[in-house]
């Protein structure tokens, strides 16, 4: 496995996010109105022109894809709207699910916290990219095993969430939860529990996740 | 199928495929992003593009202007579509505010416009440049300010709006042991993590709308009914449902702006609400004020039981009916229930998992365990001294079966209550004050009509068409079990298509009735099948054998698929029922246990372990039933410890309208949950001899959470939800 701080690998830590540069740029995303106000005029004409498509290519689950688009278009409606790989759900578009988790090399990722332009050269698996009805991937099966999920809906984001949280286990980063911050972090319940709580399940299947991403971190490890 | 008398022997007991704990036979569709949910048919729609739906500003007023002429002139837009160019829109049978306002606005973020663009920013962006004008009118937001105005409600799903039985005054004022208190509980919300999403497509005057719905048929009627169309020009697909909860049992604003979009635009039109207008937009659970009285003997019977409980809703809307397990849980032979419904301007409130018995126990089951308290008794013994075998209020009438005490009883083994000290307060782990909880659960089962169609093609495949949905429940699961069982074949020899009203109409998902009435549906289709293959044969269909995939009788085996020929056989049947549910009571019962940890310092609240254990029935498939039970306790964590729609009392909204704002539980938040089900068969139920389960999970959670808060640190809360700050200021001092 990669070392995570490899530069190479750090494309993930990118320094403006997507809520930052939208600010920065126009207030086109304030999607909730003030009660009793009319709405503001936009300050800059941007959104009367048409914006002109930028184009990007990445590399998503072992294929180079080319792709002309509007500069405002999220990762995650660039995998769901134009590469059709809608496996990777939007359940906020805000970044407070999770149920749009990819990896951008190693690492997890909200997808709908990055523009799609600043993925550029990036290498993107989702949840297609891990495995197959056909041939599933050791944590799609666990999930299968454990009924690690209900309606489906945060599945793709828990399994995404939960490959990448192994590594970052094995790669002895500590979390909120980890009591000795110089001993290597250890697969227990807790440090699991902690770790994937950026993905939220409606459904309840928690437990069973947990059963899930333990049968599976314990055999890897 | 006429379901009538009480079932006796029938294929389904041979249990070779039904009652196994079946891996989800939709697994590894869901598990590889491959099950496709409403908002991403791109096959079938190659060319949607998008619409934005704009909520009203205000909560109650008029639209005085919209101005779209900016939004029209910007890039991409195709259309806008709003009330007034919107044609003559009717209203659904389920809905109680429009989805489409204006220029009346009903609530806030009501739907006043769609803009579709070609693509999703486009649309996004224009309607930042919808201008609205509003007219302002006064609110009502405040329950609490209101209740007093609350009238009877009209009797609904929940019953009447007043019950007594016995003289409740009187045996109350002479009970030597009394017991008065008023609880609340909070606007809840759905917070499913699929947003409502439609895909709406016309092709001359009929509609296809692919979306996430629970209740096929009634939402075709609504749709129709909304457009004003014969309901046969309406299709609904809904073979996925990210989520419900009862928040999409209905038509809402999505499916019909994207049927409108797509009818103004000439094409078809996905439209999804964004995030933050979920929770205003649609339903929520409302919130309740509850008093609940008791009077009991000295010795601990219940002479006397009175739980009142005020709501509010939207003119013309409905009560919260949190009283409807009171007439049905305790003994006692003096009692009262009363429901007042307010008329208050928020959101419209609906159906949420276990309407009624969610909030209802929330209260009820706190305040069994205070009156416990009082007597001096154990809440465990207290709840099984006022057990019943009949309906408290027509004793002529029993429970089909009842076996809440055996759920107590082996919880209680299971849980370790025998080492509990009786005290609150007196037990520390470290920083961590720690106590035990428990409550009963309560909810009805229900019977309703439900269909299916059977195939059997020549290589032997049974496939099953029904528009049944499977919102994470397991439908797709139970109903390939049901068929298997039922025709003699491995679970792999079944093909399940669920959620397109071109299928026979099923009970549908909500109520916890899906589960027991859509495979009942199943099994009628399949009997009526089986017959067709002997008929077939020239077999006795009475006593041919379906097992391995063949059929055999009088010496005779013939394989199914041969059976079948090259045309194939097709069966449909419905299963309908008679008055068993009258003559008796069908309920499921159950009881959690909870031990929480409060920390001494800040209040903060951790669950350590829940257990729940339930007698509902036959199992169809313990590891999809235990996963509903689960996942409904997790519900119910949130209910006890976090889940609250913060009202804007001024500005007529819930505040917290997203995800974030909105805290549900997380990973963090739950521990490990442990799930036991009573070997149990209901003959009353339906063929299945099964009940729901999905929404007993949930009942009485959040008080077993209360309890054992109160047991850890002597503080008792009647406020839902529990946060720190309301008992900060009632911990024991800290060391
Ligand atoms: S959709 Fe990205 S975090 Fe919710
Ligand atoms: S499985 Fe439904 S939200 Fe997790």
């Amino acid at each position: 496995m990669k070392n995570l701080h490899e530069p190479d690998q750090m494309r993930g830590d990118f320094e403006l996010t997507r809520r930052e540069f939208i600010v920065a740029g126009t207030a086109a995303v304030a999607l909730t109105a003030l009660p009793g106000v009319g709405r503001a005029q936009p300050a800059a004409t941007t959104s009367q022109s048409a914006l002109p498509l930028t184009k990007v290519s990445f590399n998503v689950n072992g294929k180079l894809r080319e792709l002309e688009l509007d500069s405002r278009t999220t990762l995650l409606d660039a995998l769901r709207e134009h590469l059709h790989l809608t496996g990777t759900k939007k359940g906020c578009d805000h970044g407070q699910c999770g149920a749009c988790t990819v990896h951008i090399g190693e690492r997890r990722m909200n997808s709908c916290l990055t523009l799609a332009v600043m993925q550029q050269g990036a290498s993107v698996t989702t949840i297609e990219g891990l495995g197959t009805p056909e041939n599933l991937h050791p944590m799609q099966a666990a999930f299968v095993k454990h009924d690690g999920y209900q309606c489906g809906y945060c599945t793709s984001g828990q399994i995404c969430s939960a490959v990448a949280m192994l590594r970052e286990i094995k790669a002895g980063i500590p979390c909120h939860v980890t009591s000795d911050l110089t001993a290597r972090p250890q697969l227990t319940a807790a440090e699991i529990r902690e770790r994937m709580s950026g993905n939220l399940c409606r459904c309840g299947a928690y437990a069973n996740i947990v059963d899930a991403i333990t049968e599976v971190g314990g055999k890897s490890a | 199928m006429k379901f009538d008398t009480p079932a006796t022997t029938n294929p389904i007991d041979q249990l070779k495929v039904i009652g196994k704990p079946t891996d989800r036979i939709d697994g590894p569709h869901k598990t590889t992003g491959t099950a496709r949910y409403a908002y991403e048919h791109h096959e079938e729609v190659p060319n949607a593009v998008y619409g934005h739906v704009i909520g009203a500003a205000i909560a109650k007023g008029r639209i005085a202007s919209i101005d779209l002429s900016a939004a029209k002139a910007a890039p991409g837009v195709l259309g806008i579509v709003t009330a007034e160019n919107a044609g003559k829109l009717g209203k659904g049978e389920f809905n109680t505010a429009k989805l489409l306002g204006g220029p009346a606005i009903d609530h806030y973020h009501q739907a006043i416009a769609l803009v579709v663009a070609q693509t999703f920013e486009q649309a996004v962006a224009a309607a930042q440049l919808v201008r609205v004008k509003y007219e302002r009118s006064e609110g009502k937001f405040d329950l609490a300010a209101v209740k007093d105005t609350g009238v009877k409600p009209k009797p609904g799903l929940g019953g009447a709006s007043d019950t007594a039985v016995g003289d409740f005054a009187g045996a109350f004022a002479a009970a030597p042991m009394q017991f008065d208190a008023t609880y609340t509980t909070p606007d809840q919300s759905h917070a499913m993590i699929e947003p409502h999403a439609s895909i709406a497509k016309w092709e001359g005057d009929k509609l296809t709308v692919w979306t996430s719905n629970q209740m096929i048929a009634w939402s075709v009627g609504d749709l129709a009914k909304t457009l004003g169309i014969p309901k046969e020009n309406v299709r609904l697909i809904s073979p996925y449902i990210g989520g419900g909860f009862g928040g999409k049992l209905f038509l809402r604003a999505d499916a019909l702006l994207a049927a409108l979009g797509a009818r103004a635009v000439r094409r078809p039109v996905k439209v999804a609400l964004h995030r933050p207008l979920v929770t205003n937009n649609t339903t929520h659970r409302p919130a309740t004020i509850q008093r609940i009285r008791f009077g009991a003997t000295k010795d601990g019977k219940l002479t006397a039981i009175g739980h009142e409980s005020w709501s509010g809703d939207l003119p013309e809307g409905a009560p919260e009916t949190a009283v409807g397990q009171t007439r049905l849980l305790y003994a006692g032979a003096n009692r009262m229930t009363a429901m007042r419904l307010a008329v208050l301007d928020l959101p419209e409130g609906n159906a949420m998992r276990a309407p009624g018995e969610a909030p209802g126990l929330m209260a009820l089951e706190i305040a069994m365990d205070e009156m416990a308290e009082k007597l001096g008794l154990d809440p465990i013994k207290f709840r099984i001294l006022n057990d019943t075998q009949v309906d408290p209020e027509k004793p002529e009438r029993p429970f089909s079966q009842r076996n809440l005490t055996e759920c107590l009883r082996t919880g209680a083994e299971k849980f370790g209550w025998k080492q509990r000290n009786p005290k609150p307060a007196q037990t520390r782990d470290g920083r961590w004050m720690i106590g035990t909880g428990v409550a009963a659960a309560f909810r009805n089962s229900l019977s309703m009509k439900s269909a299916a169609r059977v195939r059997l093609d020549n290589r032997g495949m049974v496939t099953v068409e029904t528009d049944m949905t499977d919102i994470g429940t397991g439908s797709y699961t139970i109903i390939a079990q049901t068929a298997a069982e039922m025709m003699g074949v491995p679970l792999a020899q079944v093909v399940v298509k669920l959620g397109d009203s071109q299928f026979p109409v099923s009970c549908g998902s909500g109520g916890q009735w899906g589960a027991h009435n859509s495979t009942g549906g199943v099994f009628a289709a399949c009997t009526k099948l089986r017959e067709a293959v002997a008929k077939k044969l020239g077999l006795d269909a009475k006593t041919a054998v379906f097992a391995d995939g063949h059929v055999s009788a009088g010496g005779r085996s013939v394989p199914l698929g041969q059976a079948a020929g090259p045309a194939g056989l097709v069966a449909e049947d419905a299963i309908e029922y008679g008055d068993l549910d009258k003559k008796s009571q069908l309920s499921t019962f159950g009881a959690h246990f909870v031990e929480v940890g409060v920390n001494a310092a800040t209040g903060e609240t951790r669950i350590r372990r829940m257990l729940a254990v339930c007698a509902a029935g036959r199992i169809l498939n313990p590891k999809s039933a235990r996963s509903q039970v689960i996942g409904a306790m997790t519900m119910g964590a949130g209910a006890a410890l976090m889940e609250e729609l913060a009202v804007d009392k001024r500005a007529g909204f819930f505040v917290n309208h997203d995800l974030a704002g909105y805290e549900v539980p997380v990973h963090a938040d739950i521990p490990h949950q442990e799930v036991i089900f009573l070997d149990e068969t209901d003959p009353m139920s339906s063929p299945m001899k099964a009940k729901g389960v999905g929404e007993l999970g949930i009942c009485g959670v959040a008080a077993a959470v209360a309890n054992a808060i109160y047991h850890a640190t002597g503080a008792r809360v009647r406020d839902y939800p529990i946060t720190l700050d309301k008992l900060l200021g009632h911990l024991p001092p800290v060391a």
